[in-house]
């Protein structure tokens, strides 16, 4: 209980100084750029060694396979989404994320099917990052994380926030607590997190390749995708940039 | 449902015909349709060999894309420091850059399917159109916009595309930015990385 009450503490001091840190910061500033180049490095060399051969031999496999992989890991997902769109008061998404995990968890079989969405119960991945956003913090610099990529002040307090309270899935697998009876294990986790960044990867080969191929600076390039799409995120529709094609023809 | 990453479909993914020049029509929502419908079927013509196909997609890019505006675009701000020598020399590398980068892996998604169904006119300069390449089996739907630039009315042209939001033009434009920033905002050390990828 004593260790809980410091961990509490320890989070709220976190969150005050990347509040503050982020209150002022630009979301394109790097905290350490060097730093993050050498991590960007490492994980390029664990996608060539490890992920990349791994999410080739998963293409391969049969598509329903893949789609019930790809369902699977979207609905475990969902339980994220849920706190994540109350908190942000849209109670509608709520609800249809709620139902969509119902639906999907039983006549979608454990959510290897996805019969919620021609119910038209599609759900959007909400974070804690997201919601963090939509209250108006700022990302605070950029930095890149072994194995996980690339990431913001914002986006890894909410990661760490999520996992530890918001995520009922990491709550039952990685912290191994028994909600309603239902009991898991970190391996159970691993495994999930492991099979949803498979299936990215698969899903995505021909992109990867292509951004590898056809980029100059690479690591500026995966940054700045990686900055609209959480943007993209948090506002609910893309950064149009207006100002600076207007100026253009000035 | 699932996470899409959705960024790098080659930049405008068209073709026309190798031989003649094809005007298009000149309401964007039209515009975009007739010429990805001509890439498509361009693409998946099997009597053209690879070279033909990416002499086809630069001759329509360099037709239907505003390139020398999307070179001083992703320069940023520091176009306005540079002589005219150097933004020449700037421009003209651009030009080759986009071209064999717009080329290098553009078969690989001709055979996508699209639809044009709605556009937005966000100025008397720009007008957005919004398409989709519909799910399919093998993918899930992806949307993707363009950034149709609109001041010659006659003659719309391609400024941008923004798939699934996310925009390739300033991605392109941060990229230049990040090799800037770290060489004192010389732009040469910038000429000389476009210079590096035309002679791979």
């Amino acid at each position: 209980m004593g260790f809980k009450k410091i961990q509490i503490i320890l989070y709220t001091i976190l969150l005050n100084a990347f509040l503050l840190v982020s209150a002022s910061a630009q979301s394109e500033n790097e905290c350490f750029e060097k730093v993050s180049r050498g991590i960007f490095k490492f994980n390029q060399g664990f996608d060539n060694v490890i992920l990349e051969p791994v999410a080739k031999a998963y293409n391969k496999l049969p598509e329903p396979v893949k789609n019930g992989t790809g369902n699977f890991t979207s609905n475990i997902a969902t339980l994220l989404s849920i706190p994540n769109h109350l908190l942000q008061g849209e109670l509608r998404s709520a609800g249809h994320a709620t139902g969509s995990f119902l639906i999907n968890s039983t006549i979608g079989i454990l959510g290897l099917g996805n019969p919620a969405a021609k119910l038209g119960l599609e759900h959007q991945k909400e974070d804690l990052g997201q919601t963090l956003g939509s209250y108006g913090v700022k990302g605070g610099c950029y930095f890149v994380l072994p194995i996980l990529g690339p990431t913001t002040l914002r986006d890894s307090v909410g990661m760490v926030i999520d996992n530890n309270y918001l995520d009922a899935f990491a709550r039952v697998t990685w912290h191994e607590k028994e909600i309603k009876s239902i009991s898991g294990s970190k391996l159970d986790y691993v495994g999930v997190k492991t099979a949803t960044a498979v299936d990215f990867r698969g899903d995505n080969m021909l992109n990867f390749e292509s951004l590898e191929k056809n980029s100059i600076d690479l690591y500026a390039a995966t940054k700045s995708l990686y900055l609209q799409d959480r943007s993209k995120k948090i506002k609910n529709e893309s950064g149009a940039d207006e100002d600076a094609w207007g100026d253009l023809d000035k | 449902m699932k996470k899409r990453l959705l960024f790098l479909i080659p930049l405008f993914y068209l073709n026309l015909n190798a031989v003649t020049a094809v005007t298009y029509n000149s309401e964007p929502k039209i515009f975009i349709q007739e010429l990805v419908n001509d890439a498509v079927r361009s693409l998946s013509d099997n009597s053209l060999t690879e070279e033909e196909k990416n002499k086809a997609i630069e001759k329509i890019a360099l037709e239907n894309v505003d390139i020398k505006a999307l070179g001083l675009y992703t320069l940023g701000n520091i176009r306005k420091e540079l002589d005219e020598n150097t933004i020449n020399k700037y421009q003209d590398l651009f030009e080759k850059y986009f071209l064999k980068s717009l080329t290098s892996r553009l078969t690989d998604y001709s055979s996508q399917k699209f639809e044009v169904f709605d556009s937005e006119q966000k100025s008397s300069n720009y007008t957005i159109v919004n398409s989709k390449i519909p799910e399919s089996l093998k993918s899930p739907e992806i949307k993707i916009d363009w950034r149709i630039y609109t001041k010659n009315p006659q003659k719309p042209l391609i400024r941008d595309l923004i798939v699934e939001g996310l925009s390739l033009a300033r991605t392109q434009k941060e990229e230049f930015a990040s090799i800037l920033n770290s060489n004192n905002n010389d732009v040469s050390a910038l000429i000389n990385k476009l210079q590096e990828f035309i002679s791979k």
